[in-house]
């Protein structure tokens, strides 16, 4: 792991390029309590440590050095989400020639591989989902829609997701769930929590 | 309680708004001008410095007491008027019940505090009163006619009536910055702070973008997996200029941060107008 600058309020921890080790390191500077610390913003290859002013950042990056980190994979999952999907999605034919697998392959590959929330981003509610099916890797449609429907799952890169709200997109979209990624009036208003894992089941 | 008569551009709810979330895809929001915020609820005597007050983009506001309140305004020094008379900034002004309150144009600056004593009460949201532009979360901007309600009279008695703050810099403003994480996707990283810019009319509370001059950026560079953002950082979009990231930054982005604005100077990059000229210095 490296630590880059970043301002006089915040450090940057960079891993050697894993979503796994993201993972971990999240967990464990969250468990850790850093000094000073207001948010933890994990992405895919490093940790954002995001202090108050005035924090010591001399103090904070021992802290740091003295984390004791455990693989994401012997760690527990935050709790498992199920997420139904109907595979219908605009793209699949693409994913299909991207892949070189049939459409009950994709759903095969999909739904057989249990993901892991990496990060989140994009949008209130969006997870980054990693650690499923290496088959599934496809970049990002050249042109990206300008209005995507809430609850559409898509691909791209290493990652899935699903998008909580309309929004404008340019993942591979394969389907779509009624689940409820993003809802106020729960606690915690976001399905997916940080390190959880999820689940695809076909609807 | 207080009716707002005229919202001008833009008049928001912000306090210091809801850290911690960005792991769910929530930025932290909250005043653009932290610093300014503080100091209006200080001068109330609001318990928490914190408390949430009106953030009005270039004047243009006015707002009726519906009870007798306490205020102070802070930040752009917008002429303001009870019922007509002249009052002043970062000063204690009693608005009695009836009284209404207006803002002209603001010579300098940006964006005017009004802060309440007692504090504006909306209800909160993910811990937060603050309205987030980019992600929609928070109370909808203010609009003609809201009522919005006031929190109940602090403890503590106002113990100054005035505050000798300097207005923002109508002129060229320094900003400091330090050397970011990824200062090597740009050819020339020092080019930042030698060229001349100008924030850009494409500025809002999301970050501020710098016009007058490019960085090129370095061939095969320009764009990473999606990093963490923190407000103040200075990200390197593939054209070249450069953007200042302020309150409602995205969580994430995929542009190289080059250099990070101090803390303490990310609320004066909140108070600069377009077309005014901008220095970094690294």
């Amino acid at each position: 792991m490296r630590v880059l600058p970043y301002g006089d309020a915040a450090l940057l921890l960079e891993t050697e390029g894993v979503t796994a080790e993201v993972v971990a390191l999240a967990d464990a500077c969250r468990a850790a309590e850093l000094p000073g610390v207001l948010d933890v913003v994990p992405a895919a290859r490093t940790v954002l440590l995001v202090a108050a002013p005035r924090t010591d950042l001399a103090r904070l990056r021992a802290a740091v050095d003295a984390l004791e980190i455990r693989p994401a994979e012997e760690g527990a999952p935050a709790g498992t989400v199920e997420i139904p999907v109907v595979y219908d999605g605009p793209d699949l034919d693409d994913v299909a020639r991207l892949t070189g697998l049939d459409r009950p392959g994709i759903v095969a590959a999909h739904t057989g591989t249990p993901w892991r929330v990496a990060f989140g981003g994009f949008a209130p509610g969006f997870a980054y989902l990693s650690g499923g099916d290496p088959r599934l890797q496809v970049s990002r449609r050249e042109e990206a829609r300008t209005k995507v429907p809430a609850g559409s799952v898509g691909l791209a890169g290493e990652f899935s997701g699903v998008y909580p709200r309309s929004s404008p997109g340019g993942w591979q979209l394969i389907g779509r769930t009624d689940a409820q990624l993003w809802d106020l009036d729960r606690d915690p208003p976001a399905l997916l929590q940080p390190g959880a894992e999820v689940r695809f089941v076909e609807a | 309680m207080i009716e707002i008569l005229d919202t001008g551009r833009q008049a928001l709810v912000q306090d210091l708004g809801r850290p911690g979330l960005a792991a769910i895809g929530v930025g932290r929001s909250g005043a653009a001008d932290r610093s300014s915020l503080c100091l209006g609820n200080r001068l109330v005597a609001n318990d928490d410095e914190g408390a949430a007050g009106i953030e009005i983009l270039l004047g243009g506001f006015a707002a009726r007491a519906a009870k007798d309140l306490l205020i102070a305004l802070t930040g752009a020094p917008a002429p303001a008027t009870v019922d007509g008379l002249p009052v002043g900034h970062h000063a204690l002004v009693r608005l009695r019940r009836g009284q209404e309150l207006r803002l002209g144009p603001p010579p300098c600056g940006l964006r005017t505090y009004l802060c309440v004593r007692g504090g504006i009460a909306v209800p909160r949201v993910l811990g937060s009163r603050s309205t987030d532009v980019l992600s929609g979360i928070g109370p909808e901007p203010l609009e003609k006619g809201a009522e919005l309600p006031v929190g109940p009279e602090p403890a503590a008695y106002p113990v100054i009536d005035f505050a000798p703050v300097a207005p923002p810099p109508g002129g060229p403003v320094i900003l400091r910055a330090i050397s970011g994480p990824h200062a090597e996707h740009a050819v020339d990283p020092e080019a930042l702070a030698t060229a001349r810019w100008v924030a850009s009319g494409r500025s809002d509370r999301v970050g501020m973008r710098l016009e007058g001059a490019t960085l090129e950026v370095a061939e095969g560079a320009g764009s990473l997996p999606s990093e963490g953002l923190a407000r103040g950082a200075i990200q390197l979009p593939p054209g070249g200029e450069p953007v200042v990231f302020l309150a409602d930054h995205p969580v994430t982005g995929g542009y190289p941060v080059i250099a990070v604005l101090r803390d303490a100077d990310v609320d004066r990059a909140a108070q600069i107008r377009p077309g005014q000229p901008v220095r970094i210095r690294l």
